[in-house]
């Protein structure tokens, strides 16, 4: 197991109900596995924690490999450095020297299919290639982990696709175990060979599908389509619960 | 992922992979930045920005010269606009102009190259000590709006009429500025920012170097650029009252001098030269700074 997460609970403030309670997870080396769920159900909380952010109040999160690479919803760049500055900035911080730098940062590029963009600054790219500038810099972590969070929320419907379809091959092509949070349930049947259902407040994981599904998927196939209506009533039906 | 034995994925694998890659670019182009021209002419830069000031100095002196002509005042309470364009050329010539300018800024440099130092170090203090925080924060913000004039008798009883008493005015004037410029541009960073240099597995002192520090350069600049006006201010007031063989003859003592001799002329002319002083500084140092801090961020105006 790449990462393990066991019994883990999340109290924020002493006395208030806790964010997470035992909350368990496995994700196997290469594995992909997809986190759906209302908002405000520990998701990203969840996230911050496997990457080590913060500290669990109580339980257990072993992750055994480097340092989680993890991307927010935002692309989050450094506005004051160029794209190409951006990922170094991620390899300086693993102690890569400066000549490396430069050449690994436009060879990530490259891999995002970035690379005339290198020199150009964040304010003159548009959402799509932010996102994709943030990519390389996750891959610049050099991490077998890559944690998402939602990224992938604010873009349009086009430019997700597209993203989609280069994340799975990404994830294919170099064996990442992805931890992918969303509260698109589709996307999550299209993206994760499993997908866990969080319930709300605790947050903890209800249920959990394994996605049979082959690759290629579209977000249009039958097969997503309808594991995509059944994880949706089952989580209309969990929030229902909240309603009295 | 082991990056470096990674194939480059120049040859997608399928032919979706193809369409989507087209997709992309096709995307990309649509989203790209048209490049606005830059370098707007000589021509052009002349009729927006030199030719209206110009005409209103040009304004300003025809009125003046009509209020001169009418005779509104007696000539040694308004000189007309030739006298003080004399005066303003004989000092040029005898060399005191180039002498009160030279010993001013180069005061004013050391006093604001001293608070710049002091600020940032103390807004540096500020940010890691929430107690220091807590304890001067108050007075550091209420010393910023406290004439620093105010502190010239208490400087002169200290350090007699010396150039130690000017700096510390001078300083007492700017350091605030800078300190508080640095601790609001340091506040005003993102957390997300903060965020992001922890995922990538920066130390704390890597996350200041690199992500809290360039974050804050905006609201540091903006401190800079007030504890500079208040640093001249400052100086002026000082130099004003302090007067002394030793101390040299700065601006602010021709001023003076100019007030002793009922020499409107030579008021006026020192009054000139302390404002182009000033201008100079904003136009060849500051703003040429912020434009471009600003500009790489994405964050001017035009």
């Amino acid at each position: 197991m790449v990462v393990r997460v066991e019994g883990v609970s999340q109290v924020f403030e002493r006395g208030a109900a806790p964010v997470l309670e035992g909350v368990d997870l496995t994700v196997a080396p290469g594995e992909f596995v997809c986190l759906v769920g209302a908002s405000g159900c520990g998701k990203s909380t969840l996230l911050d924690l496997v990457a080590g952010l913060t500290e669990p109040t109580t339980g257990r999160i072993t992750v055994s490999a480097q340092r989680p690479a993890l991307m927010f919803q935002e692309p989050a760049l450094l506005p004051w450095l160029t794209a190409a500055g951006n990922v170094e900035l991620a390899l300086r911080a693993r102690g890569v020297g400066r000549a490396e730098r430069r050449t690994e940062a436009h060879r990530l590029l490259r891999v995002v299919n970035l690379e005339g963009s290198a020199g150009k600054r964040v304010h003159q790219l548009s959402g799509g290639l932010r996102q994709r500038v943030a990519r390389a810099r996750a891959l610049a972590q050099d991490s077998s982990v890559l944690l998402m969070d939602e990224p992938f929320a604010a873009l349009d419907a086009i430019t997700r696709d597209v993203l989609h379809q280069e994340l799975t091959r990404v994830w294919a092509e170099q064996g990442l175990s992805i931890i992918f949070v969303t509260h698109n349930v589709r996307e999550a049947a299209r993206l994760g060979q499993r997908v866990l259902l969080m319930g709300s407040r605790p947050g903890r994981v209800v249920r959990q599908w394994d996605v049979d599904l082959p690759q290629p998927r579209t977000i249009e196939s039958p097969g997503v389509s309808a594991l995509a209506a059944e994880i949706t009533r089952e989580l209309h039906e969990e929030i229902s619960r909240h309603a009295n | 992922m082991r990056t470096d034995d990674l194939p480059l994925i120049d040859v997608p694998s399928t032919t979706d992979d193809v369409r989507n890659r087209t997709v992309e670019a096709g995307l990309d182009a649509l989203g790209a930045t048209t490049d606005l021209p830059r370098g707007r002419g000589i021509g052009r830069t002349f009729l927006r920005s030199v030719f209206p000031p110009l005409v209103f100095l040009a304004v300003l002196v025809g009125v003046w010269q009509l209020a001169y002509s009418a005779h509104l005042k007696a000539p040694y309470v308004l000189p007309s606009p030739s006298d003080v364009a004399s005066t303003f050329w004989a000092t040029l010539q005898d060399g005191r102009a180039v002498e009160a300018v030279w010993t001013s800024l180069s005061r004013g440099a050391v006093g604001f190259a001293m608070s710049v130092v002091l600020g940032t170090l103390l807004g540096l203090a500020m940010w890691w000590s929430r107690w220091l925080r807590a304890a001067i924060g108050p007075i550091v913000s209420g010393l910023q709006s406290l004439p620093s004039v105010a502190w010239v008798p208490a400087a002169i009883i200290w350090f007699s009429l010396s150039n130690a008493a000017i700096y510390t005015v001078v300083l007492l004037g700017a350091v605030p500025s800078i300190a508080n410029g640095l601790l609001s541009g340091m506040k005003q960073v993102p957390p997300l920012f903060e965020r992001v240099g922890r995922v990538l597995g920066l130390s704390a002192l890597g996350r200041t170097r690199y992500v809290l520090l360039p974050a804050a350069l905006p609201g540091y600049l903006g401190g800079l650029r007030q504890g500079w006006a208040f640093a001249w201010r400052s100086l002026m007031a000082a130099e004003l009252i302090t007067y002394s063989p030793e101390l040299g003859q700065g601006l602010g003592q021709l001023l003076n001098i100019g007030r002793e001799l009922s020499q409107m002329s030579l008021v006026i002319t020192s009054i000139v030269l302390i404002l182009a002083v000033g201008m100079a500084i904003e136009l060849l140092l500051f703003a040429p700074l912020e434009r471009r801090v600003l500009g790489r961020r994405g964050l001017t105006i035009r």
